[in-house]
């Protein structure tokens, strides 16, 4: 076991921690979710049927429309967020979602995020600094 | 970011509590995004339905207009996209009454904030167009794609709670699509077969999304020479911002700021990537299914215009919907008064269709009106809505309107 350092741009939200789970595809609250279950339900997702709550949730870019800006709020004012966001690159959505929602999000990274972290790996995210600290598994 | 006095009087909180907390989120936007500072505002739109909002953002709304005036009154005209229920059909596509009494709660914050409840997603069509240059802080993805493209105004997406935030302090980090040197083409895409129909505008957009990488991404779309109408331009930009999160494209010599290829580009423009009759067939491949079954006809996302209403309402006239399938349309209060006016609303509602007024369906908690009515296959002319909606738990169809209202009377899809 060993600690990698990941850079990346200054972030928004809080610190936060907790278990990768990554995929190559791209994120949209709306279009990809099922909210009140906490699971992935776009059939052509990659992470379909997988729960999300808790999850650092490592993606490529935010996609979609704009109700994300309200939902990251919505299902963290139910326990039902992920604990943070590292995506290659977000969008306006996601960046104002986070800040309304205070759930932490950081991307623009030294490379492809959604290959330097691995599914199962402990994330810690400290948006202040764009500093992501991985502890492989 | 540089904040000129008034916004220095907002972060103290000088202006009052509101708009305090509006600037300070701004501002974290702006510094993630390396904004040098704001950008005043013409006009703020403000995509807030029910399904997104859910209780905690209907409490937020409500918390803000329990404030006082002179503290939470928007200051530039502010809009509202879809809403999250139709007060007056809600009953016949069996609506949560819960979901309907959230929106109205929603529907009455608003309106104590000062803003217009115009519930449109095509307020560019029926409210006030941009004009070419203006910032605008514009909060549904199909009203930014427009926006900036087909006018050359100036927005980027602004999301529910970042479009109340410049409601309230007219302002917006300078960022994205308000700045000259992000709204210069990165991929050009040549076109070989004219769209010839609102489905394969909606294909050709959905198609050109489906390539975009990130939302700094701005398509040029060269090889049209046929002139689109306004609502053709409306599903190629939809469909393209919902496929790709893209904010901005320029259609060369239709679009304002691609009078040609080499002006639209920094430096020499690249290789073209030619989209072919078989791309867009193959597109409409992905939303075709093996069986006919068919349990919903759906025209929304965008909301229809008056002259999407009237082709419908021709289409319509003196059939009937078959019992087995529901048809149903969005469009906008004031495109509705106006079908009203002209008796097409008639002409439509007397085949068994509902018209939806202030509605989208994707907006309006799709997911429980699938299970309450047992819908599962649902096909509609929208590209957006077919991207949108798998996630809901429906077997989307893309097809023509012409076909869409064959199926709905035939009760299965007809190809």
């Amino acid at each position: 076991m060993r600690d990698l350092i990941i850079k990346g741009h200054l972030g928004i939200g809080p610190k936060a921690s907790g278990e990768a789970l990554v995929a190559t595809d791209n994120f949209s609250a709306r279009y990809d979710l099922d909210r009140i279950k906490g699971i992935f339900s776009r059939p052509a997702h990659k992470l379909f049927k997988q729960g999300y709550v808790g999850k650092v949730l490592v993606l490529n870019i935010a996609k979609g429309g704009v109700a994300t800006a309200w939902m990251l709020h919505e299902m963290a004012s139910r326990g039902m967020a992920p604990a943070a966001l590292l995506l290659n690159f977000a969008n306006p959505i996601i960046a104002q979602g986070a800040a309304f929602g205070q759930v932490p999000l950081i991307d623009r990274f030294d490379g492809d995020i959604t290959t330097m972290i691995k599914t199962g790996d402990q994330v810690e995210v400290n948006p202040a600094t764009g500093d992501v600290i991985v502890t492989q598994s | 970011m540089n904040l000129n006095d008034t916004e220095k009087a907002m972060l103290a909180g000088e202006m009052g509590k509101a708009r305090q907390r509006a600037i300070i989120q701004q501002i974290q936007v702006g510094d993630f995004f390396d904004a040098v500072d704001f950008v005043p505002v013409a006009q703020a739109h403000i995509m807030a339905d029910t399904e997104s909002l859910g209780e905690s953002g209907v409490c937020f709304l409500e918390n803000l207009a329990n404030e006082a005036e002179v503290d939470n009154q928007v200051c530039i005209p502010t809009i509202t996209d879809p809403r999250g229920a139709d007060f007056n059909t809600y009953k016949q596509i069996n609506h949560d009454p819960a979901y309907v009494a959230l929106e109205k709660r929603a529907d009455q914050a608003f309106r104590a904030l000062g803003v217009l409840m115009t519930d449109t997603c095509i307020n560019y069509q029926t409210v006030i167009p941009p004009v070419r240059g203006e910032h605008l802080a514009m909060g549904d993805t199909g009203v930014v794609i427009y926006s900036n493209s087909v006018f050359g105004a100036r927005t980027n997406y602004e999301g529910g709670p970042s479009a109340v935030a410049a409601a309230l302090t007219g302002r917006t980090p300078r960022y994205g699509f308000h700045l000259d040197e992000n709204r210069h083409g990165t991929r050009l895409f040549q076109v070989k077969e004219q769209p010839k129909d609102w489905s394969q505008w909606g294909a050709l957009g959905g198609f050109i999304g489906r390539e975009m990488g990130s939302y700094y991404e701005v398509p040029v779309i060269e090889g049209i020479d046929v002139t689109p109408s306004s609502d053709d331009l409306k599903h190629f930009g939809a469909a393209m911002a919902s496929f790709g999160s893209t904010a901005l494209f320029h259609m060369v010599a239709i679009t304002p700021e691609a009078p040609t290829v080499e002006a639209v580009f920094e430096g020499t423009p690249p290789a073209p990537h030619v989209i072919t009759a078989e791309d867009v067939d193959a597109f409409f491949a992905t939303y075709a299914m093996d069986d006919d079954a068919l349990d919903v006809v759906v025209f929304a996302a965008p909301q229809l215009s008056l002259y999407e209403l009237e082709r419908l309402a021709k289409l319509l006239k003196g059939q009937t919907i078959h019992s087995d399938v529901a048809l149903l349309i969005a469009t906008n209060p004031e495109n509705k008064r106006a079908a009203e006016r002209m008796g097409l609303d008639d002409m439509i509602t007397g085949s068994g269709a509902i018209l939806m007024e202030g509605v989208c369906f994707y907006q309006m908690h799709a997911r429980e009106l699938g299970e309450a009515n047992d819908w599962t296959r649902l096909m509609t002319n929208s590209a957006k809505l077919v991207n949108i909606i798998s996630g809901y738990g429906y077997e989307p169809v893309l097809s023509d309107m012409e076909r869409c209202v064959q199926s709905a009377i035939a009760g299965r899809i007809v190809r």
